[in-house]
C-alpha cells in the first residue's frame, strides 16, 4: 500500500533498503551462527547518516523523528532483527540524554552517537527488576564531585560493544519511583566492567551482557537532567523507541510473508504449487492481512508521537503489541508454510520465528504494554 | 587530492538481451546502472578524499539520461559532477570516446588522479582506462587490487596478476583502472542524495570542449562493426577414446581445420 511518503521519507526507505539487501541480508546467517556482532554492517549504516535520524541537526544528525526511525528499522527488520537491534539499542541510549541532558552533554556525545562513531547503550533492567522497575539494586551515592555507582545491570544490549551507557540507578531509596536518576557511564570508566556475552535463543547478532559496576566514580555533571528524574525519562524514553520495535515487527512480518509466498508458489505437491491450495491461500491471507494492519498502526503512532501530544503512552504500547504479536503469528505461520524445509536452518524462516520472540518481550513485555493500555483506557473514561 | 572517477551509464546486465530481429541490444525496458566496476573506482576515489583530504569529480560520458548515475555517484560520496553530452558523441568507438573524456577533463581543469573501473561490463573492452592515460600523456597502472600508500606524490599500489600481484609505483598525475577486489562500495549516505537532488550538473558539448568534429562519434571512430549476433549453443558432445596419446592426436586434427 502507498502510504504517501515525502521525497525524504523515500529516500530513508531506500537507503536503508539497499543496505538491507546488499549488507545484511546475505550475512545475515553467518552472524546468527557465529553469534558475530556486525560491526562492518553498523559502519555501513554510520557511513549513510542513519545513526542521526533522530538526532537535532545542531548536533550533527537528520533533525527527522520517530517516524523517519520507523522507516529505516522496518527495513532492517527485514533483513536481520539481531543487526537491527543492535542500531536501534544505540538510539534508545541516545534518547535520555537527548530528552533530559544539559546543552553541555548534547554538545559532548550526540555528534559521535549521530556518526555511528560510538554507540550507545540503555541500561535499566537487573536481575530482580524486569517488568518491576521498582526492583532495581544498583546505586548512586554522590562522594564531592563524583557519582559513586555500585551494581549489576543484566540483559544489556551493546553491553560490551556501545561506549556510551545511560545507566538507572537509585540515588534515594525512601522516595520510590522518585528516587532514581540517570548517568552516562563511558566504557573507559574505571570500576566499570562486563560478564559473560549472553546466549541466546534469537537477535544472534547482536550482544547482551551484564554491566557490572564497582565502586565505579563518574564526574558529577555525568547526571542526566536533574537527581530523582530517572524513572520519567525512562517512561518518556520508552514511549518514543517502543514504536521501533514494532517496526521490526513489521520488517520481520514483510520478511516472512515474502519468503512464505515464494515457496508456495514454487512448491509443487498433488500436482499443483501449493499455494493453489486454498489451505495454504487463507494462511497467507490472513498474514498480509495482519501485516498490513499492524503497519498502518505502527506508521500512524509514529506521526502521532512526532506531533509531540501528551499522551504518546497509548499509541506507543498498542503498535508495539499489535506489530510484536504479528510477528510471532506471521514468522510461525511462515515456518508452517514452508514445513520440514522451513524448520531448517538452510532455509531463513527458521531464524525469522526465533527472532521473532524478542519482540514480546524486551523493550517492556506485551503483558505490561497491556496494562499500559489499560490504564489509559481507565483514564480517559472517568 | 583532486581526484576525477570516470563513470559509465550501463544496461543492468540481469536484463541484458539481444532483439532476435536486429541483433542489436534490447534497450527497451532495462534498467540503467552505474558500470559496477566504476562504482569500486568512485569508492576508492571517495576513501583517498576521505583519507587525504581533495575533491571528487565524476565524468561521464553519455546521453542526457547518464545524469542519473552522476547523481547516484555524488549521493555515495562525490562532489560535482560533469556530463560529457552532444548527439555528435553518438557511435562512439574507444578511440572516439578517450579522444572525448580527454578533452572534457582537460577543459575542466587540472588533476592528480584519474580512477576508472577496469571496464564496463556492456562493451567489455578495458580500453578506455590505459587510452584516456595515453591522450593525457600520463602515466597508468591497470587492474589495481589496492592503494597501499600514498607518499611524495607517488602512489604505491598492488596490481592484480593472473598469478599473484605486482608492487607497483605510479608518481602523479596518473591515471589506474581498478578491479572489484579493492573495496566493498558504499551505499549512498542520506547528505549525498539530499545533495545528489539538488546539484546541477555540469554538461559539455562538443563545442565547450573543442573537440574537432571528425574526432568524435562514428566518424572519429576507427572500429568498424560488422555483424552482430547472438551465440548459438548446439550442446554437441563428442567423447574421445583410446590412449591419452590416440585421444590427444584426435583433438588436434579436430581443431586443426579451424587454426
Amino acid at each position: 500500500m502507498d502510504y504517501f511518503l515525502t521525497e525524504e521519507q523515500r529516500m530513508i526507505v531506500d537507503i536503508s533498503r539497499q543496505i538491507t539487501d546488499d549488507k545484511i541480508i546475505p550475512q545475515r546467517a553467518e552472524l546468527d551462527e557465529k553469534e558475530e556482532f556486525p560491526n562492518a554492517i553498523l559502519d555501513d549504516i554510520a557511513k549513510a547518516d542513519l545513526f542521526g535520524l533522530f538526532i537535532p541537526e545542531e548536533y550533527g544528525g537528520f533533525g527527522g523523528g520517530c517516524f523517519d526511525v520507523v522507516l529505516a528499522l522496518e527495513q532492517f527488520g527485514r533483513g536481520c532483527v539481531g543487526v537491527a537491534t543492535s542500531y536501534a539499542a544505540s538510539a534508545l541510549g541516545a534518547y535520555p540524554i537527548l530528552l533530559a541532558g544539559s546543552e553541555e552533554m548534547k554538545q559532548k556525545y550526540m555528534p559521535e552517537i549521530a556518526a555511528g562513531k560510538k554507540k550507545a547503550a540503555f541500561a535499566l533492567t537487573e536481575a530482580n527488576a524486569g517488568s518491576d522497575a521498582s526492583g532495581i539494586q544498583t546505586t548512586a551515592v554522590l562522594d564531592g564531585d563524583e557519582w559513586v555507582l555500585n551494581g549489576t545491570k543484566q540483559w544489556i544490549t551493546n553491553g560490551g560493544d556501545a561506549q556510551i551507557y545511560t545507566v538507572v540507578a537509585i540515588t534515594d531509596r525512601s522516595k520510590g519511583p522518585r528516587g532514581a536518576s540517570l548517568f552516562v557511564v563511558e566504557d573507559t570508566d574505571a570500576g566499570f566492567s562486563y560478564g559473560q556475552k549472553e546466549k541466546k535463543l534469537g537477535i544472534r547478532a547482536s550482544s547482551t551482557r551484564e554491566l557490572i559496576f564497582r565502586d565505579c566514580r563518574i564526574p558529577k555533571d555525568r547526571l542526566i537532567g536533574k537527581v530523582g528524574l530517572g524513572f520519567i525519562v525512562v517512561m518518556k524514553t520508552l514511549d518514543l523507541s517502543r514504536p521501533g520495535i514494532a517496526s521490526l515487527g513489521v520488517g520481520l512480518g514483510q520478511a516472512a510473508l515474502d519468503e512464505a509466498v515464494v515457496y508456495a508458489k514454487q512448491r509443487v505437491q498433488f500436482g499443483k504449487p501449493i499455494i493453489a491450495f486454498q489451505a495454504v491461500q487463507h494462511m497467507l491471507a490472513d498474514m498480509a492481512i495482519q501485516l498490513e494492519a499492524a503497519r498502518a498502526l505502527v506508521y500512524a503512532a509514529a506521526k502521532h508521537i512526532d506531533a509531540h501530544p501528551k499522551d504518546m503512552s497509548k499509541a506507543s504500547s498498542m503498535c508495539k503489541v499489535c506489530a510484536t504479536d504479528m510477528a510471532m503469528k506471521v514468522t510461525t505461520d511462515a515456518v508452517q508454510v514452508l514445513a520440514g524445509y522451513g524448520y531448517m536452518r538452510e532455509y531463513p524462516v527458521e531464524k525469522m520465528m526465533r527472532d521473532a520472540k524478542i519482540l514480546q518481550i524486551y523493550e517492556g513485555t506485551n503483558q505490561i504494554q497491556r496494562n499500559v493500555i489499560g490504564q489509559e483506557l481507565n483514564k480517559e473514561y472517568t | 587530492m583532486k581526484i576525477i572517477v570516470c563513470i559509465k551509464q550501463v544496461p543492468d546486465a540481469k536484463d541484458v538481451r539481444l532483439d532476435p530481429k536486429t541483433n542489436t541490444m534490447a534497450r527497451e525496458g532495462v534498467a540503467s546502472i552505474m558500470n559496477p566496476f566504476d562504482r569500486h573506482a568512485l569508492e576508492e576515489g571517495v576513501r583517498l578524499k576521505e583519507q587525504h583530504g581533495g575533491t571528487v569529480t565524476v565524468v561521464s560520458m553519455g546521453p542526457p539520461q547518464a545524469e542519473a548515475v552522476l547523481r547516484d555517484a555524488v549521493a555515495c560520496g562525490a562532489d560535482e559532477a560533469v556530463l560529457v553530452s552532444d548527439r555528435a558523441f553518438a557511435g562512439a568507438d574507444t578511440w572516439a570516446t578517450t579522444y572525448t573524456l580527454a578533452k572534457a577533463i582537460e577543459k575542466n581543469g587540472p588533476f592528480d588522479l584519474i580512477i576508472c573501473g577496469k571496464q564496463a561490463i556492456d562493451g567489455d573492452t578495458a580500453q578506455v582506462g590505459p587510452g584516456l592515460a595515453k591522450r593525457l600523456n600520463i602515466p597508468y597502472v591497470s587492474y589495481v587490487r589496492k592503494i597501499t600508500a600514498f607518499e611524495n606524490g607517488f602512489l604505491s599500489l598492488h596490481r592484480l596478476m593472473d598469478d599473484g600481484y605486482d608492487e607497483v609505483e605510479i608518481p602523479l598525475p596518473g591515471l589506474l583502472t581498478v578491479v572489484k577486489e579493492i573495496n566493498e562500495p558504499r551505499v549512498p549516505s542520506l547528505k549525498g542524495k539530499m545533495k545528489a537532488k539538488s546539484l546541477s550538473i555540469n554538461t559539455l558539448n562538443a563545442e565547450d570542449i573543442g573537440a574537432d568534429a571528425n574526432s568524435i562519434g562514428l566518424p572519429g571512430s576507427t572500429t568498424q562493426v560488422v555483424k552482430v549476433f547472438a551465440p548459438v549453443f548446439k550442446g554437441e558432445r563428442t567423447m574421445l577414446e583410446g590412449t591419452v596419446d590416440e585421444q590427444v592426436e584426435q583433438l588436434v586434427n579436430k581443431l586443426e581445420p579451424y587454426l
